[in-house]
């Protein structure tokens, strides 16, 4: 009886400690919410707002896109601001996560009070959030999410750089017209979504142009042999191949080629993009050509200056040379603070308005139009590829075709 | 006739709730309502996931690391129904007021969501639960992956474009109804008599089969439970968000479910809940320190475990007698 009752006052403290545990665990949450940054905006500030993915493993996407976004906020600031105002950029991460997305978009309109909303790259972070922009009447801009999808979620939804079915018709237009083939084939991976819209728009815009596809041959995502069909097309002797795939399965494609004595440039398009391609693909893929949203080798001195500037600034660590997600984060900005300076206003509405009516407007990545599907009109780059026998590599540009 | 008030009492409760957080969070003239009225949602779902798996996890003492393949298997049934059923549904029940066909939307989702995650977890379950310890956990990973995989590659729900245009059906009301029958059924389940054989499989798996107690069908069980209701509560978390993309589904996903679990308490109850609660709200609360909001959040996290490795609530209960579990 003594026993059982010690237990129960043991129990009773042990209660009682917890509960008090679980109250200093809620203060302390209460306590940090508490000491976020004032949210009042200041009357000399533009609130705009950056999600995206700054941890987790799309996080070089968020993080690079992020410099670009830091970067043509300070000049557009050095140089006055836009309305007499400084542009001020709340940056939230969403690690890479849909859910999330639409939480810190939540947050950013709602709290924070942005009037406009740049990101994501990835598309699916975009879906996510873009009924949330969409229903609170904020404009979003994508730089760089290229499914179609994205900006059909409403008139709030834009982006600043092409969708999948323009490449193929850049692919289309560069072989016929620069490379002058007549005769191509088709190699598509048909588990992929891209890779078969991707070579859908190639066929239209080749036939349209007065070519030929001689077979259209596939393969799987994943797959590690691919002489059956490089075999079927050999016969067929085409004058270029097109492969609207991913790296990995790119870079197999072409040894394997090279190795049947198919010696014809490969094409393809931006899942091409990976320092991992050289590795994989080595020597055999020197003379393949690719689209890509820009190329640090372009000529254009407004993209010069910005490599030159991006250098300067994050030349101290080791991606000192701005990738894609950069420069489209850089002129998502810029074409932001353009509408706002057209509108004469910063009020979402007008702005929203504004953006509807880019047209022509001098970016990083070429000239950026936006046409009636809130989908950018912009030229596209064409790269070859130069990889040497130590599979060391670099993109050659080729040249900048306009839709 | 008292239960049936109490469920009328609970249901009039949840609607007035419904009505006070979208009068005041949604409309109303706080700012960061609608952030608030999000982080709430989602904590909800958190809720449920927490307390279903506890009942794998922490009351029936099987180590599984797939729950987030029964939120998903729930999300993308659930979303299937309302998406392509729902025009249908809709047309058949034309009488009802706007309202009334949601509802009926809503809840054959949630019935095709609990079935189907109640199925998946009966096919996994009745072949891994054989296994103890390491293996299960290695085999419900497994799971998790291959559903994970398979959606990527089912065209019909998006594949690895994510499923768009799922119609926004859950809200407040709904969550927390699943949230209150989440954790009033667990309550009961844990003091009935299976309840009482899922601990005393937790505690000496041996001991318990020499007792009498069919191990392999209460683990069953205990598992299909928990998968029902976080199938149901992808459902919700699908109708809500309006989007399903694999991202959210990854086995990162379960383990933060665990952790959830672990850090309020294994095998309690309100410890989940508590958990749940805490690592919806944690994250959000750290937004201020920016980029080292992931750090020190997993700082908080290891802190926790240093000082309470028991978790916050340990075995006990906040209300009435404790855990039964505790007495040895």
């Amino acid at each position: 009886m003594l026993f059982s009752n010690t237990m129960k006052n043991r129990s009773r403290i042990h209660a009682l400690r917890n509960a008090a545990f679980v109250a200093a665990a809620a203060a302390l949450a209460v306590g940090f919410s508490g000491c976020n940054k004032k949210d009042a905006a200041a009357s000399d500030e533009i609130l705009i707002g950056h999600y995206g993915s700054l941890t987790g493993a799309t996080a070089t996407f968020g993080q690079s896109a992020q410099k670009g976004i830091e970067m043509a906020v300070d000049a557009i600031n050095v140089s006055g601001g836009v309305l007499g105002k400084k542009l001020k950029v709340i940056v939230e991460d969403d690690q890479g996560k849909p859910e999330e997305a639409q939480t810190v978009v939540t947050k950013l309109i709602n709290k924070d009070r942005v009037v406009a909303l740049l990101g994501e790259i990835a598309s699916s972070n975009s879906l996510a959030a873009a009924p949330v922009a969409q229903s609170s009447r904020i404009p979003m801009i994508s730089p760089g999410s290229t499914n179609p999808k994205v900006t059909s979620v409403g008139d709030y939804i834009f982006r600043v750089c092409f969708i999948d079915p323009f490449q193929g018709q850049v692919m289309a237009k560069f072989a016929a017209n620069t490379l002058k083939v007549k005769k191509v084939a088709i190699l598509r991976d048909i588990k992929s979504d891209y890779s078969v819209g991707l070579a859908n728009f190639f066929v239209e815009g080749f036939k349209g142009l007065g070519g030929e596809i001689l077979s259209d041959e596939s393969y799987s995502q994943g797959d590690k042999d691919f002489t059956a069909q490089l075999t079927a097309l050999k016969g067929k002797n085409p004058e270029a191949i097109f492969v609207p795939g991913y790296y990995t399965e790119v870079g197999l494609i072409a040894r394997q080629a090279r190795k049947l004595g198919i010696t014809v440039p490969l094409l393809g398009g931006d899942g091409w993009d990976s320092s991992k391609l050289w590795e994989i693909g080595g020597a055999a893929l020197n003379g393949c050509f690719y689209s890509n949203h820009y190329s640090v080798d372009d000529p254009s001195p407004i993209l010069q200056k910005f490599v030159a500037d991006y250098k300067a600034r994050y030349g101290k660590t080791s991606d000192s040379i701005p990738d894609a997600m950069a420069a489209l984060g850089y002129d998502a900005t810029l074409v932001l603070a353009d509408a706002m300076k057209r509108a004469q206003s910063s009020k979402p509405d007008s702005i929203r308005m504004a953006l509807a009516q880019t047209k022509g407007f001098m970016g990083v990545t070429g000239n950026t139009t936006l046409d009636e599907n809130r989908n950018a009109v912009k030229p596209a780059v064409v790269l070859e590829v130069i990889v040497d026998e130590k599979g060391n590599g670099r993109n050659k540009f080729k040249e900048s075709v306009s839709p | 006739m008292k239960r049936l008030l109490w469920i009328t009492g609970a249901l009039a409760a949840l609607a007035l709730l419904q009505w006070g957080c979208s009068a005041i969070l949604l409309d109303g003239p706080i700012r960061q309502g609608p952030y608030y009225y999000q982080i709430m949602i989602l904590a909800g779902i958190n809720i449920v996931l927490a307390v279903s798996l506890n009942l794998t996890n922490g009351i029936t003492g099987q180590f599984s690391i797939g729950h987030a393949g029964f939120f998903a298997v729930g999300a993308y049934v659930a979303a299937s129904v309302s998406y392509y059923g729902g025009p249908g549904i809709r047309a058949a029940t034309a009488f009802l007021p706007a309202v009334g066909q949601d509802t009926v939307v809503l809840l054959l989702a949630l019935a095709a969501a609990g079935l189907a995650a109640a199925l998946a977890g009966l096919l996994v379950g009745i072949p891994s639960l054989r296994l103890r310890g390491d293996y299960l956990a290695i085999v419900t990973l497994g799971f998790g992956e291959i559903i994970r995989v398979v959606i990527l590659n089912v065209d019909a729900v998006g594949g690895a474009r994510g499923f768009v245009g799922i119609p926004k059906l859950s809200n407040f009301f709904w969550v927390y109804l699943l949230v209150t029958a989440c954790v009033v059924t667990v309550w009961n389940v844990v003091r009935s008599s299976y309840g009482r054989a899922f601990i005393a499989i937790r505690e000496n798996e041996i001991a318990a089969q020499a007792m009498g107690i069919d191990v392999t069908r209460h683990k069953v069980m205990a598992f299909v439970i928990g998968a029902v209701f976080a199938g149901m509560a992808g459902c919700l978390f699908g109708h809500y968000t309006m989007y399903l993309h694999t991202n959210s589904f990854t086995f990162v996903k379960s383990f933060e479910i665990i952790i959830m679990v672990a850090i309020g308490g294994l095998g309690s109850i309100e410890g989940a809940v508590l958990g749940a609660i805490f690592l919806t709200v944690l994250p959000e609360a750290f937004r201020g320190f920016e980029g080292y909001r992931m750090i020190i959040y997993s700082l908080a996290l290891i802190l926790i475990m240093i000082f309470r490795p028991q978790g916050m609530l340990g075995q006990a209960s906040l209300f009435g007698k404790k855990s039964k579990g505790k007495r040895k």
